[in-house]
């Protein structure tokens, strides 16, 4: 049974970022989420939507819990002792926390890139951008090879590595080894995206092949970004999220909004201090 | 922005993937969850398998030795037991008093020789370090009644046979602290590798980044960083060598009196078990039951409190 959200037929234009991103259709919602270590709350006051098939960036200082928020939407705190995942998040119809789904099939519909690359070293090109289906139990050798190809295709990689897929993936730098792990993110076709600031480890002109991915493929999939670099956030995202330490040190949502409005003519006073370096 | 299901166009390859992962990927989730429980099984098992042995021995020290531990047992000297009392074995003071010499004047000079090898393992890239690691892994591959011998000839007859002026000490415990801290220090310089190269590069080169000189970024950061794992390898070598019999066997003699000069013949814990174990007395071979229950309490002890300080040291580093 196929989310019906999923017959959808993707756009193959991309988006204008003029007027509210949040118009069209809705890929995740957050409810009042907060996420709490051993009952000391890292983020809190979660509420917003995640428009689909955009870019949606999650920013603010260290320590306003960004990351973490990532990290809850896929279930990565599942691994942690001690972490408490409060709210809803809807993945379409679905509560991830509450609504029955298993972890790992969560996983295959929301993927993610992490800070800095992590292909498997053991593993070659190839088996690293397939791993993801076989480790999901698709072995048919066609299968694999056209998603590989397609999401070598979509990460940009192809080109380069086409001839050398055989090759250990070590063999490649930096900026081409976190393109890879977005291959491997990609292969198994997520719904959802999940970036952990991917070029904060990445030289410049790498970090600018990223961005134009990410403007690229939110065509295929929901991008949801975190990033440091206000630029970035700027360049890439449809969508922005800010957010900010309070006293207790948790963080919490400042303002929601249209990215273009929000480095414009933001509502709240602290996302105009921000943006305009007054602190963070 | 396209929406709903469009008439008359293919079908996308991509939305027909990621239909076709979810549907295998759910169809084969229970098959997943099971093999992963039964490989999770497996490893229990295993582990299971692999602890029987150490509570099986636990269970049979305590239920033969514990009645054996009272006030004499730790006070007295052993002796042969009596017709009028033929369980009246005395005590194990002396080998309890020996062990704490012969181990403690091994550590003393095993401790500070294996730290600073191992600091020279894990700092230095020369080839004298590899041959000094081969052999260090070697070393404590040797079987330890070999450094009995060793000790025996370096350390209790000495020289004088070949004309060279050395004469030997005799049975001694100062000839077991040899054979004990020669068994020490590599296994020291082994684990004080291990815990000093778990220092992250980019915590030494701060320190070279500021001028210092390597030898103050040792002492002044690596070997503070790694000070945890430094006092597990010392206190884990030195609960080792706490059970060594082997390499002291025919070299400390053995004393039946309380003896604090290492020069002279002594008794150890190890030893004792031996001596108390093939002796003609009945009693004195259930004995070695109470001794050995001692030895592996000594040593269960130095384990956990190895790990109990190091984890606090951890924690109080936060």
């Amino acid at each position: 049974m196929a989310d019906p959200s999923t017959m959808v037929r993707l756009s193959t234009e991309t988006s204008d970022q003029e007027g509210d991103p949040r118009s069209g259709p809705i890929s995740m919602r957050f409810e009042d989420v907060s996420v709490t270590f051993n009952g000391r709350t890292a983020i809190r006051d979660v509420h917003f939507e995640v428009p689909r098939n955009k870019v949606t960036s999650l920013i603010g200082p260290s320590g306003s819990g960004k990351t973490t928020l990532l990290r809850a939407i896929n279930r990565m705190h599942d691994l942690t002792k001690g972490a408490v995942v409060n709210g809803s998040i809807r993945l379409g119809e679905t509560d991830i926390y509450k609504g029955g789904i298993p972890a790992t099939l969560l996983r295959t519909r929301v993927g993610m890139v992490f800070q800095r690359p992590n292909p498997f070293p053991t593993m070659s090109i190839y088996d690293n951008v397939v791993s993801g289906l076989r480790f999901n139990g698709i072995h048919k050798k066609s299968v694999l090879e056209e998603a590989a190809e397609s999401a070598l295709i979509g990460a940009a990689l192809w080109d380069s590595v086409s001839n050398r897929l055989k090759a250990h993936a070590s063999t490649l730098s930096g900026g081409e080894q976190q393109r890879l792990c977005i291959a491997r993110a990609l292969a198994v076709e997520p719904e959802v995206l999940l970036m952990d600031e991917p070029t904060s480890s990445l030289d410049p002109i790498s970090m600018r092949l990223i961005e134009e991915l990410v403007s690229e493929l939110k065509s295929r999939v929901t991008i949801v970004i975190v990033t440091h670099n206000m630029q970035q956030a700027a360049r890439v995202s449809d969508l922005c999220a800010f957010f900010l330490m309070g006293n207790d040190r948790a963080g919490e949502q400042i303002e929601v909004a249209a990215t273009k409005k929000l480095f414009s003519e933001p509502d709240d006073p602290r996302t105009l201090d921000y943006i305009q370096g007054r602190f963070g | 922005m396209t929406t709903g299901v469009v008439e008359g166009i293919p079908p996308d390859p991509i939305l027909e993937r990621r239909e076709m992962v979810q549907r295998v990927a759910r169809k084969t989730l229970d098959r997943r969850i099971v093999v992963s429980g039964a490989m999770i099984g497996l490893c229990g098992v295993a582990l299971v398998l692999a602890v029987i042995p150490l509570f099986a021995i636990l269970y049979s020290l305590v239920q033969k030795g514990i009645h054996w531990w009272s006030i004499d047992f730790f006070t007295k000297v052993p002796q042969f037991p009596s017709l009028i009392d033929p369980n009246d074995v005395g005590g194990i003071s002396n080998a309890i008093v020996g062990s704490l010499v012969i181990d403690g004047i091994a550590a003393l000079f095993a401790i500070p020789i294996g730290i600073v090898a191992g600091l020279f393992l894990a700092e230095s890239e020369s080839k004298l370090a590899g041959l000094l690691r081969t052999t260090a892994e070697i070393m404590t591959g040797l079987p330890s009644i070999l450094l009995g011998i060793f000790a025996y000839q370096m350390i209790v007859i000495g020289f004088d046979q070949w004309g060279i002026k050395l004469p030997g000490i005799g049975f001694s415990g100062i000839a077991g602290s040899f054979a004990i801290g020669v068994l020490m220090i590599p296994v020291i310089m082994k684990a004080s590798e291990t815990a000093l190269r778990g220092v992250p590069s980019t915590i030494r080169e701060a320190g070279l980044a500021l001028g210092a000189r390597r030898g103050v970024v040792a002492r002044k950061v690596v070997i503070p960083t790694a000070l945890p794992g430094l006092i597990t390898a010392v206190l884990l070598a030195l609960s080792r060598a706490v059970g060594e019999t082997a390499p002291i066997l025919w070299v400390i003699g053995a004393s039946t009196m309380v003896e604090l000069n290492p020069k002279k013949e002594m008794a150890s814990m190890p030893l004792q078990i031996f001596q108390s174990a093939t002796s003609p007395y009945v009693a004195l071979r259930e004995e070695a039951w109470g001794i050995a229950l001692f030895l592996v309490f000594v040593v269960l002890v130095i384990n956990l409190g190895s790990r109990l300080f190091a984890a606090w040291l951890q924690r109080e580093r936060r």
